[in-house]
C-alpha cells in the first residue's frame, strides 16, 4: 500500500481516498432518506386526529439542551480531527471521548423527552402526527446511538494502534457522519420544534 | 403449540401447488446438500464462490440468481395467462390469482431485471474502465448476498405463511392489516427492504468506482456508453432507493407496531404511500432501462462496425431522462383525485421524456445507417428492440395524456404498454448483453444457431402474447381481474395471449438449452475477441484473470481497443509490477444470512429471535471494524506465468 506523505493521513492511500469519496455519496443517500422522513412529517403534521398537537407537547428547555449538547459535540469532534492531524493522540482521544459523552447526554435527554410524550398521551400509535414525529426523531436518535458505538470502537483502535493512515481514515469518516447528524438536527430543531411551538 | 405453528401454514394449506412447491424445495435442498457432500465440493464452493470478493464472480452469481428468478416469475406469468385464457376459468381462485400477479411483478422487477443488470455491470464496468476491481470489493459481496437472501425470503412466502396479495405496488389501504390478513405484505416489506439495502450499497460502490478508478486518459466524455449508462443508473439508485427504504419501513411499522402513516384511522393518509412508492418506483423503471440502452449502444456500434452516432447527445439524453424520471411519478395515479393543474404538469413532464428517448432511437438508427451490419444474436436482439420499444413508447405517450388516461387507466392496455417497454427494453437488453459478454466471462461463445431460434421464438411470441392486450384493454378489460364473463368478448384476445405466453416459455427454455449445449460442445478460444469489439474490456484475456489487466491501460479515445487494433495505438505502457488484491471474506454471506433470520423473525413478529439476530448483525459490523485485512499481493512471476498461459508475451521476457 503506497502512502502519500504530502497529504493528511486520512487521505494518504488510494483506499482511504476512495472510502472518503464513497462516504460522501452515502451522505447523499442519507440526505434523501431524511428528506423523505421530513416530507412525511410535513404531510402529516396537521393530522393529529384525537391526539395532541405539537404545540401542546413540545417543551423548549429539553430541546434547547439537546441542541446545545449536540452542537458542542460537533465542535469537539472538529477539535479531535485537528488533534489527529497534529499527531496528538492523547488530545484526540480526549476530544473524541468528550464528543461521545455529549452524544450520550443528547440521547439521555431525548429518552426523557420520549417518555414524557408517551406519558402525555402522544405515543407512536396515537395519531399520524405522533407516528411521523417519533419516527423522524427516532431515526435521528438511532443514528446517534449507532454513532456512539462506532465512535467508541474507533477510539479503542486509535488507543491501541495509534494514528495510522487506517485509523485516521476511520476517524475522519466518523467525524463527517457526526457533523451530518448535527446538520439534520438543525433542521429538526427549526422545522419540527420551533415551527411547532409557534 | 399447534396455534403457534398454524400461522406458518397457508389459509388454503391443502393447495396442491403449494404442497408440491414445499416438497420440491425440500427435495432440491436435500439433493444440493447430499451432492455437495458426496462430491466433496463444500470447500471449493466456499473458497471460490461464497466468500469471493471478485467482481466478475459476483457478477456471475447475480446473473445466475436472476435467471432462476426469471423462471420463477415466468411460472407466475404462465399461470396467470392460463387462468385468463378462457372465460370463467377455475384453475386459480381469486386469492391465489392476487398472490400470483403480485409476486410476478415484484420478482420480475426487483429480483430479475435489476439483479441481471447489476450482474452485467459487475462483470463489465471495471473492465470497461480499465480498473483492477470495484472501489469496495467486500461491500460488493455484501450487496450481492443481501439481494440473494432478500430474494430467498420473498420466495419463502409462497410456502410459509402466504404470499403478498396487494399488487406489486401494495397500495394502502389494501395492504393494511385490515384488508390483507396473512403475513404476505410483511414478507413484501421486509424482503424488499433487505435486498434494497444491498442495491443502495451497489449504487455507492459503482459511482465511486466509475468516478475514481478510470484508466489514465479516460475522461468522462471518453467513457464507453455502457459505463455512462451505469453511472447514471447508480446515481438514480442512490437518490431513489432511500425513499423506498423509508416507505417500506413506515409500511412495516404500520403493520407490526400499529402506527398510522398509511392506514386511514387516526389521520393516516393512504395517498402518502402511493406518492412515496412512485417517487422511488418511477426512477426504478429507468434503473432497469438505462443500462439496457447502454448495452444496445455497445452492440449496435460493434455489429454495425461504426462508431456510435451522436455520442454527446446520447450522454446528454441519458442525463435528461434521469432528471425527468424523478418528476413524473404522479402519472401513475392520475385518476385518484388530483386537480387539473397537478395532472397537467405531470402530463407534460411525462411526455417530455419521449424527447431524449427519441434522440437515442434516432442515434441508433443513424449508427446503423451505412453501417455494414453483422446479424449476430446480440445484434438481432438490439434490432428487434427498436421497433417493439417504439410501440411501447408511443402507447406510453398515449397514457401520458391525463384526460385520455381516464379511459385506459388500470386496463390491460396499460399492462400491454409496460410489457412493451420493459421486455424489449430490459429483457432483450440483458439477453443481448449476456450473449455479447458471455465469451468475455467464460472464454467460449454461445451457440449462434440455437440462440437465433430462441430469439425468433421470443420476439414473435412476445408480440403474440402482448399485442392482443392493447385491444382487450381498449375494449375495457380491467387488469388484475382473475376472470371475466363470456359475454364480455375478451376471450379471444386472452386465448391468443396465452398461446404467446407458451411460445415465450419455449423461447426461454431454448436459451437454457443454448447454455447447456455451448458449455458442453462449444470450441474454447483462449485470447478471444470474437466479435471484433471496440471497448476496453476486450483488451484483456477471456476468461479474465483475477487481476483484470496485467498492466493498467492508458487510453486517449472513446474506443481505445478499436484504435489499438486499427491504428496500432499502444494502450499497455510500462512493465508488470506486483498487484495488490483484496482477500476473500466469509463475513458478507454470514451477515446477510443473519439478516435473513432477522427478516423472517420480523415477518412473524418473533421478537426474541429478531432482537438476537439484530445483535448478531451489529456484532458482524463491529468485528469488521476491528479486523485488520490488508489484502494480498500477486507477485510479478505469477502474473507473467498467467499471461504466458494466455499466449501473451511481454518485451522484457
Amino acid at each position: 500500500m503506497k502512502i502519500d506523505h504530502s497529504v493528511p493521513k486520512e487521505y494518504a492511500t488510494e483506499e482511504n481516498r476512495l472510502k472518503i469519496f464513497g462516504f460522501w455519496i452515502f451522505i447523499g443517500a442519507e440526505v434523501a432518506l431524511f428528506g423523505t422522513l421530513f416530507a412525511t412529517f410535513f404531510t402529516l403534521v396537521d393530522h393529529t386526529a384525537t391526539g395532541p398537537t405539537g404545540h401542546e407537547i413540545f417543551e423548549l428547555p429539553p430541546v434547547l439542551i439537546e441542541t446545545f449538547v449536540l452542537l458542542t459535540s460537533s465542535f469537539t469532534i472538529g477539535l479531535a480531527v485537528n488533534a489527529m492531524r497534529l499527531g496528538a493522540k492523547k488530545a484526540m482521544l480526549v476530544f473524541m471521548g468528550i464528543t461521545l459523552l455529549l452524544g450520550l447526554g443528547f440521547l439521555s435527554v431525548e429518552i426523557y423527552e420520549f417518555t414524557t410524550y408517551v406519558h402525555e398521551g402522544a405515543s407512536l400509535q396515537t395519531s399520524a402526527f405522533t407516528s411521523a414525529l417519533l419516527t423522524l426523531l427516532g431515526t435521528h436518535g438511532a443514528h446517534v446511538t449507532l454513532g456512539f458505538f462506532w465512535g467508541l470502537f474507533i477510539m479503542i483502535q486509535v488507543a491501541r494502534r495509534g494514528i495510522t493512515p487506517e485509523t485516521a481514515n476511520k476517524s475522519f469518516i466518523f467525524s463527517l457522519y457526526w457533523h451530518f447528524l448535527d446538520v439534520i438536527w438543525i433542521f429538526i430543531f427549526s422545522f419540527v420544534y420551533l415551527k411547532g411551538m409557534m | 403449540m399447534k396455534e403457534y405453528f398454524s400461522r406458518f401454514a397457508l389459509e388454503n394449506g391443502d393447495d396442491p401447488m403449494i404442497i408440491g412447491s414445499q416438497i420440491a424445495i425440500a427435495v432440491v435442498s436435500i439433493a444440493i446438500i447430499v451432492g455437495l457432500t458426496y462430491f466433496k465440493k463444500w470447500g471449493y464452493l466456499w473458497r471460490n464462490w461464497l466468500t469471493t470478493v471478485d467482481h466478475k464472480k459476483i457478477g456471475i452469481m447475480y446473473i445466475l440468481a436472476a435467471l432462476l428468478m426469471l423462471f420463477r416469475g415466468g411460472a407466475d406469468a404462465i399461470l396467470m395467462r392460463a387462468q385468463t385464457a378462457v372465460p370463467n376459468n377455475g384453475l386459480l381462485d381469486a386469492q391465489h390469482y392476487n398472490e400470483i400477479f403480485t409476486t410476478h411483478g415484484v420478482v420480475m422487477i426487483l429480483f430479475m431485471a435489476m439483479p441481471f443488470i447489476i450482474g452485467l455491470m459487475n462483470v463489465v464496468t471495471p473492465l470497461q474502465i480499465g480498473a483492477r476491481d470495484v472501489a469496495f470489493p467486500r461491500l460488493n459481496a455484501i450487496s450481492f448476498w443481501l439481494f440473494f437472501f432478500g430474494a430467498m425470503l420473498f420466495n419463502l412466502s409462497f410456502v410459509i405463511g402466504g404470499s403478498p396479495d396487494a399488487g406489486w405496488t401494495a397500495y394502502f389501504p389494501l395492504a393494511s392489516n385490515d384488508f390483507s390478513h396473512t403475513v404476505g405484505i410483511n414478507y413484501y416489506a421486509i424482503a424488499i427492504q433487505i435486498a434494497g439495502i444491498g442495491t443502495l450499497m451497489t449504487g455507492i460502490n459503482f459511482i465511486t468506482t466509475i468516478m475514481k478508478m478510470r484508466a489514465p486518459g479516460m475522461t468522462l466524455m471518453k467513457m464507453p456508453m455502457f459505463t455512462w449508462s451505469i453511472l447514471i443508473t447508480n446515481l438514480i439508485i442512490v437518490f431513489a432507493f432511500p425513499v423506498l427504504t423509508v416507505a417500506l419501513a413506515l409500511m412495516t411499522m404500520d403493520r407490526l407496531f400499529g402506527t398510522n402513516f398509511f392506514s386511514i384511522a387516526n389521520g393516516g393518509m393512504d395517498m402518502l404511500w402511493a406518492n412515496l412508492f412512485w417517487v422511488w418506483g418511477h426512477p426504478e423503471v429507468y434503473i432497469v432501462i438505462l443500462p439496457a440502452f447502454g448495452i444496445y449502444s455497445e452492440i449496435i456500434s460493434t455489429f454495425a462496425q461504426r462508431n456510435l452516432y451522436g455520442y454527446k447527445s446520447m450522454v446528454f439524453s441519458m442525463v435528461a431522462i434521469s432528471a425527468l424520471s424523478f418528476l413524473v411519478w404522479t402519472h401513475h395515479f392520475y385518476t385518484m383525485g388530483h386537480g387539473v393543474m397537478v395532472n397537467g404538469i405531470f402530463s407534460v413532464t411525462t411526455m417530455a421524456i419521449a424527447v431524449p428517448t427519441g434522440v437515442k432511437i434516432f442515434n441508433w438508427l443513424l449508427t446503423l445507417y451505412k453501417g455494414s451490419i453483422k446479424f449476430t444474436v446480440p445484434m438481432l436482439w438490439a434490432m428487434a428492440f427498436i421497433p417493439i420499444f417504439t410501440i411501447g413508447g408511443v402507447t406510453g405517450v398515449m397514457l401520458a395524456m391525463a384526460s385520455a388516461d381516464y379511459q385506459y387507466h388500470n386496463t390491460m392496455f396499460l399492462v400491454a404498454h409496460f410489457h412493451y417497454v420493459l421486455i424489449p427494453g430490459t429483457v432483450f437488453g440483458v439477453l443481448a448483453g449476456f450473449t455479447f459478454w458471455w465469451p468475455k466471462i467464460f472464454g467460449f461463445s454461445l451457440n449462434e444457431r440455437i440462440g437465433k431460434w430462441a430469439f425468433w421464438f421470443i420476439a414473435i411470441s412476445f408480440n403474440v402474447a402482448f399485442f392482443p392486450l392493447f385491444l382487450s384493454g381498449l375494449n375495457g378489460q380491467a387488469r388484475r381481474m382473475y376472470t371475466y364473463s363470456e359475454a364480455s368478448g375478451f376471450g379471444i384476445y386472452n386465448l391468443i395471449s396465452f398461446i404467446g405466453a407458451i411460445g415465450l416459455a419455449i423461447g426461454f427454455l431454448l436459451i437454457v438449452y443454448q447454455i447447456y449445449w455451448s458449455t458442453r460442445y462449444a470450441p474454447r478460444h483462449v485470447d478471444g475477441d470474437p466479435w471484433n469489439a471496440r471497448s476496453l474490456e476486450w483488451a484483456t484475456h477471456s476468461p479474465v484473470p483475477e487481476y483484470n489487466f496485467a498492466i493498467t491501460p492508458t487510453v486517449d479515445s472513446i474506443e481505445a481497443f478499436w484504435d489499438k487494433k486499427e491504428h496500432g495505438k499502444e494502450i499497455f505502457k510500462g512493465k508488470i509490477e506486483e498487484i495488490h488484491m483484496p482477500n476473500n471474506s466469509g463475513l458478507p454471506i454470514i451477515m446477510s444470512a443473519i439478516f435473513f433470520v432477522f427478516g423472517f423473525a420480523l415477518v412473524f413478529s418473533m421478537w426474541i429471535v429478531a432482537i438476537v439476530s439484530l445483535i448478531g448483525i451489529f456484532v458482524c459490523m463491529a468485528y469488521r471494524s476491528f479486523e485488520i485485512d490488508h489484502g494480498h499481493h500477486i507477485p510479478v512471476e505469477k502474473i507473467k506465468e498467467t499471461e504466458r498461459k494466455s499466449g501473451v508475451t511481454f518485451n522484457e521476457d
